[in-house]
């Protein structure tokens, strides 16, 4: 016989059941049915954060660290609206999340009634797909759907709703867990085409120049083993986009570093002048293209994305292969190893020469005599003193960009950052689902005095829940990356960015419980680094107070192609 | 270039927003989009015209097939078939001289009066786009008091077929 449960036990079991392990959230009146069937059961913990961004950004990260989807739940109304940048957040960078939203009771929905929104409507260009749960017969099979279309194909977030009446505890119906879901609307691909891959191969191995570019893709399918396998098995150079960072180690010689408006100078310039690129799990964002109409102009270019509508919808392509990366590429690296051609060697070797020559110009180089604290030179003690092996969280703007180009992420997983949204506010809640992923682990959020202080209320949920982050402030008293733009393009008229009255930050650290250190001169990083790592059981708030005047540089400025970069004010290119 | 997409989808409310935001989120045109449940309750049947460059249509059908409702579309305009738009159009017909003008102009569009008062006509009509735009057109146009177009519902001609 199976057990009799309400909508609020169902939810509750189902989760259990579905193996999760964490719900970041906060309760509201449409939720607390819910809520209620929560209180005393241990197999799933609940993250109360203090902001429902918080539990949009805390679940994300603990999704991109683990590969699970993350769970959150809100009440109704506000509780999604606050929600929806988390969501969206995770929308753009195909994070797998499940959202349960509280809704008011469904006889009075439309009525305008307190704390109801019409949260299908509201994030329907947000999510993956979403649910209204009208009956709570059909709750379970809902949420098994939900799970189903979050963590397959390209994954994303799905919401849930669930009006307080379907939730009632009053009404009990038998409950079984729903082991297998099928949609006759919803089968992603995940074979490859073995035409298309045999082509691939082909076009690859005919390479004089060629290029590999990846992105968040290969991370999302676990692909980094046999990516790391086929890059090395073909000798060939490879590039990641900021998505895909740490999916090919970046210690490794083949590595050129990230591409892009913030990109090296040998990664964009292999890409200007690849013969053949290979795109595996990437989208040609416009950060990664530029100006589309001089993106390697002279390549033919092999796609390999799960997502069918990512393939020619910034840039033409020669051979698409729609798929799942891993089995795609072990099926190429199969062809690779059984066939009796290889790639040619004399050409690759000329094409090593002028790559070599490119990254000559250390195109990164900053001050290291500076009497200010760079901001670089902080990411890559942090590197150092973590073994280069910690999480690091990002929130947006400058100090995202020298994280992504100074710290040398060797695993896939380890980089997490909005990408594709860029939401500032990201970085403090995206580290505490890190460290409850990996509760040993060294995590590290990166990020700025104008950033931090976005989800800066979450220093309260680290306190709750005993979680030792390490908080990088990059404090140069400037929104930076906006100060970068209006310096460039603006004639230096800083409308804005000045971030005036900042908290005292280490004060404030201390207000909520944890240690706070103001490190002020360069000799001094690395010991308050190790200091503050040391402390295991702490976090510990950093605040680096550093050069005001530093850009990010190498830079494509929007709208220019890959070969017309900024290296630095002092060294221009000819 | 206009497009004619036949798209069969789930039949659950939220499935035509999902289309329609679809195509004013990415800035794509609707020409016209009508839709209604098939003989199979549990989906409808939806048909689209839209238009665009080759590059715009491939992100249409590509994008529309993502939505997860969606189960199966057809591109109609690749192969050979029928398109038909209903029309209803009421218009002024007072003296006996008009009455019989708009009756004979319904006759030759092979359109029929489906009401009469003393002082109006409705007529309806069925067609593709073209026909019916000649019929209003060939209206007196100062006797126009209302029309109303169901927009294009398309099939494909011979074996091809949209269906699960």
């Amino acid at each position: 016989m199976p057990v009799e449960l309400s909508g609020g036990e169902i939810i509750v079991q189902f989760l259990r059941d579905e193996g999760v392990e964490y719900i970041f959230g906060y309760p509201g009146g449409a939720a607390l049915h819910i809520y209620d069937a929560l209180h005393g059961q241990q197999d799933i913990r609940h993250i109360l954060v203090r902001h429902e961004q918080g539990a949009g950004h805390a679940a994300d990260g603990y999704a991109r660290a683990t590969g699970k989807p993350g769970v959150m739940l809100v009440t109704s109304g506000p509780g999604v609206t606050n929600a929806v940048t988390g969501i969206a957040t995770a929308h753009m960078d195909s994070i797998p999340m499940v959202v349960i939203s509280g809704q008011v009771p469904t006889g009075v929905i439309g009525s305008d009634a307190f704390q109801e929104v019409d949260a299908v409507g509201i994030t329907r260009p947000c999510v993956k797909h979403n649910f209204l749960v009208k009956d709570v017969r059909d709750l379970a099979s809902t949420l098994k759907k939900a799970f189903h279309i979050a963590t397959t194909g390209r994954p994303g977030p799905v919401l849930v709703d669930v009006p307080k009446d379907v939730t009632d505890p009053s009404v009990k119906i038998p409950y079984t867990y729903p082991a297998s879901v099928s949609l006759r609307s919803y089968n992603p691909v995940t074979r490859g085409h073995p035409g298309q891959i045999k082509r691939a191969v082909d076009l690859l191995l005919s390479a004089k120049r060629p290029m590999i570019y990846t992105g968040g893709g290969v991370v999302l399918s676990e692909a980094s083993e046999v990516l790391t396998e086929i890059t090395r098995e073909l000798g060939y150079p490879i590039t990641q986009t900021l998505m895909g960072l740490g999916s090919y180690p970046a210690s490794d010689s083949q590595f050129l570093g990230m591409l892009g408006m913030h990109g090296t100078y040998e990664a964009n310039m292999a890409m200007h002048e690849c013969d053949v690129l290979f795109a595996v799990g990437a989208r040609f964002d416009d950060r990664v293209t530029g100006n589309t109409e001089h993106f390697s102009p002279n390549a033919r270019i092999i796609h390999l994305d799960i997502d069918p509508s990512s393939i020619s919808k910034n840039v033409r392509v020669d051979v698409p292969i729609v798929g799942d990366t891993d089995q795609v590429l072990q099926e190429m690296l199969r062809l690779l190893r059984s066939g009796d051609r290889h790639p040619d060697g004399s050409a690759l070797k000329e094409w090593w020469g002028q790559i070599e020559q490119w990254r000559s110009l250390d195109c990164m180089s900053y001050d290291r005599n500076s009497e200010l604290i760079k901001p670089q030179m902080v990411i890559e003690k942090l590197s150092e003193v973590t073994g280069g092996d910690a999480y690091v969280s990002s929130d947006v703007g400058q100090h995202q960009m020298w994280a992504a180009q100074f710290y040398g992420f060797n695993k896939p997983r380890r980089w997490l950052n909005s990408g594709g949204l860029g939401t500032m506010g990201f970085g403090l809640p995206a580290a505490i689902g890190a460290q409850l992923a990996d509760p040993k682990a060294d995590v590290a959020c990166v990020t700025g005095e104008a950033s931090i202080q976005m989800c800066i209320q979450e220093l309260s949920t680290c306190l709750q829940y005993m979680l030792p982050l390490k908080i990088i402030n990059l404090n140069n008293r400037y929104m930076g990356m906006v100060r970068q733009w209006q310096e460039f393009f603006y004639e230096s008229r800083y409308s804005h960015s000045y971030m005036d009255a900042l908290p005292d930050f280490v004060g404030l650290a201390e207000a909520y419980g944890h240690v706070g250190l103001r490190v002020e001169r360069p000799g001094d990083v690395e010991g308050a680094l190790r200091e503050a790592f040391a402390m295991k059981d702490r976090l510990v708030f950093l605040d680096f107070i550093t050069d005001q005047t530093e850009n990010v540089y190498p830079m494509i400025e929007a709208g220019k192609g890959h070969h017309e970069m900024h290296l630095s004010p002092d060294r221009e290119l000819a | 270039m206009r497009h004619i997409i036949a798209i069969l989808m789930e039949n659950e409310s939220g499935a035509l927003s999902r289309v329609a935001g679809l195509f004013s989120a990415r800035g794509y045109n609707i020409e016209s989009l009508t839709v209604a449940p098939t003989e199979d309750p549990s989906l409808s049947r939806m048909t689209l015209v839209t238009s665009g460059s080759e590059e715009i249509i491939e992100q249409i059908v590509k994008q529309l097939n993502k939505l997860v409702d969606v189960v199966r579309l057809m591109e109609l305009a690749e192969g050979p078939h029928i398109e038909r738009e209903m029309m209803l159009v009421k218009v002024r017909a007072t003296d006996g001289e008009a009455r019989e003008e708009l009756k004979r102009l319904a006759d030759i569009f092979r359109g029929r009066v489906v009401d009469v008062t003393e002082n109006t006509y409705t007529i309806e009509l069925t067609g593709d786009a073209e026909k019916v735009d000649a019929f209003l057109q060939a209206l007196p146009q100062t006797s126009i008091l209302e029309t109303v177009r169901s927009g294009v519902m398309g099939i494909a001609r011979g074996e091809r077929a949209l269906r699960l």
